[in-house]
């Protein structure tokens, strides 16, 4: 199949096609990155929404139901074609995975409207594998109109889902943890929802007031997202100005994974907050933020591949002995290296 | 990546439950490197075949203990053939009687590994056959 029939495929809805660019893309391949290009102008239109949680929270129980719930959704509305992208961990030790998330999902089997992709992380920390927005890109491209991603197990810092996913929903569950968990850095600071799952376990109420408190205590900020630590604002915010509209407060949520129970609640709260990023702006600054991301990305690593090949034989391994020597350090191994090609 | 990851579905057909075998396995190949793909018990031959379309894999191995292989087997790889995945390879763990055995080779099933099989045995079988279908 050449390049061109791999996107039109994918585009006709041809689920072998879509499988197969996935694993291209995956795997990095020149066929990956030809299909990219081709669809890339299909993107922009999914609702992108990150799971994510500690081991044993049920994230992947609630993907199923919230899947579930999107086709069936009741009430008149639409049913949505919903793709699923599941993370686990590689393991460092023998580049091997176990990818057990379909084991939650059979629920959604033999609906066409669904696919389910698991992928590992490859030696990525951040919670979700490199590859993680392109595979979501491509399953965006062929029409999926909600993208669950659901991160590995996550405990405090793996907050890379939330520079993916439009919307952020962090799983907790009773018993895990003391109130000063609540408020440390990480990954409560990302949710844009929160699920206390398992709500039918004893302690409940103190996981849900541990959460509150800590939100309490958060002062609430107009969206505002980090690029390399540097703020952006939404347009049009002025600190002087209260604009109520523009501050979200993350709900919390209770929910019984196993049962449905608060799964409707669950998706109208995603639903609330994707239109809160369209009343609010930042839903365009999440894009934008997201793309610079990739474009910064790569062209670093075109640039260090293309800056390595100008170098004379040799001087490159020289430098990094010199370094191991001691004999010059980080700083002056770089300015010496750029002096020599420009 | 230099080297392609073999991406391995292992599945439960059927109406047994005993699953260990299988958890063996897809232990010993997440050991050898493979991302393996494990959809838990009870599945039919439509959710294996499903599941090997959307993950991509390489290879799909079955574990049946309840002696319905000659329905089950023979089902899955018509379904993969259905889905334009003939090159999927797939072999079988559990309990599967000699006179069975042919058969089922015959069908293209590329290994039966019953209970004691020595796990390089079949990642061996598996890297081979995979490598040979990339070729």
């Amino acid at each position: 199949m050449t390049d061109l029939d791999l996107v039109q495929a994918v585009l006709a809805g041809d689920r072998l096609a879509l499988a197969r660019t996935l694993t291209y893309v995956e795997n990095g391949t020149e066929q990956g990155k030809a299909a990219l290009s081709g669809l890339f102008s299909h993107t922009g239109n999914a609702h992108l929404v990150g799971i994510t949680g500690a081991s044993g929270t049920g994230k992947s129980s609630l993907v199923n139901q919230l899947a579930r719930h999107y086709r069936q959704p009741g009430d008149g509305e639409l049913p949505r074609r919903v793709a699923v992208v599941a993370v686990d961990p590689t393991s460092p030790f023998t580049g091997g995975a176990i990818l057990g998330d379909r084991i939650r999902m059979r629920d959604l089997a033999g609906d066409p409207g669904v696919f389910i992709r698991s992928m590992a992380t490859r030696g990525s920390l951040g919670g979700i594998a490199f590859a993680t927005a392109e595979v979501v890109q491509v399953l965006d491209a062929a029409g999926y109109d909600m993208i669950l991603i659901e991160t590995v197990g996550a405990g405090q810092s793996e907050v890379e889902i939330a520079h993916l996913a439009h919307t952020t929903v962090v799983v907790e569950a009773p018993g895990l943890g003391d109130d000063i968990q609540a408020i440390k850095a990480g990954i409560l600071e990302i949710a844009d929802v929160l699920v206390v799952n398992k709500a039918d376990l004893a302690g409940v109420e103190n996981t849900e007031r541990a959460l509150r408190g800590s939100l309490d205590l958060a002062h609430p900020l107009p969206q505002h997202f980090r690029h390399h630590a540097y703020q952006e604002r939404v347009p049009g915010w002025d600190d002087k100005t209260e604009l109520p509209e523009l501050i979200w407060e993350p709900p919390i949520l209770r929910t019984v994974a196993i049962d449905g129970t608060g799964i409707p609640g669950l998706a109208g709260a995603i639903t609330a907050h994707r239109l809160h990023l369209d009343a609010s702006g930042g839903w365009v600054l999440r894009e934008r933020w997201r793309l610079q991301t990739e474009l910064d990305m790569l062209l670093t690593s075109r640039l260090l591949e293309g800056f390595r090949s100008r170098l004379p034989a040799g001087v490159y391994e020289q430098a990094l002995e010199d370094l191991l020597g001691r004999q010059l350090s980080p700083f002056q191994a770089v300015e010496k290296l750029v002096d020599m090609v420009v | 990546m230099s080297e392609l990851k073999i991406r391995v579905l292992i599945a439960k057909p059927g109406l047994d439950g005993h699953d260990r075998g299988a958890k063996v396995v897809a232990r010993a190949l997440r050991d050898a490197g493979m991302e393996v793909i494990y959809t838990g018990l009870r599945q039919t031959p439509e959710m294996v075949a499903e599941a090997a379309l959307q993950e991509d894999v390489d290879a799909v191995g079955l574990s049946i203990l309840s002696g319905a292989h000659m329905a089950l087997v023979p089902r899955v790889i018509e379904l993969l053939k259905a889905n334009r995945q003939e090159h999927v390879k797939v072999f079988l763990g559990g309990i599967v009687p000699d006179e069975d055995v042919p058969v089922l080779l015959q069908l293209g099933v590329i290994g039966i590994y019953g209970p004691g099989t020595l796990s390089e045995t079949y990642v061996k079988d598996i890297r081979k056959a995979v490598k040979a279908a990339h070729a």
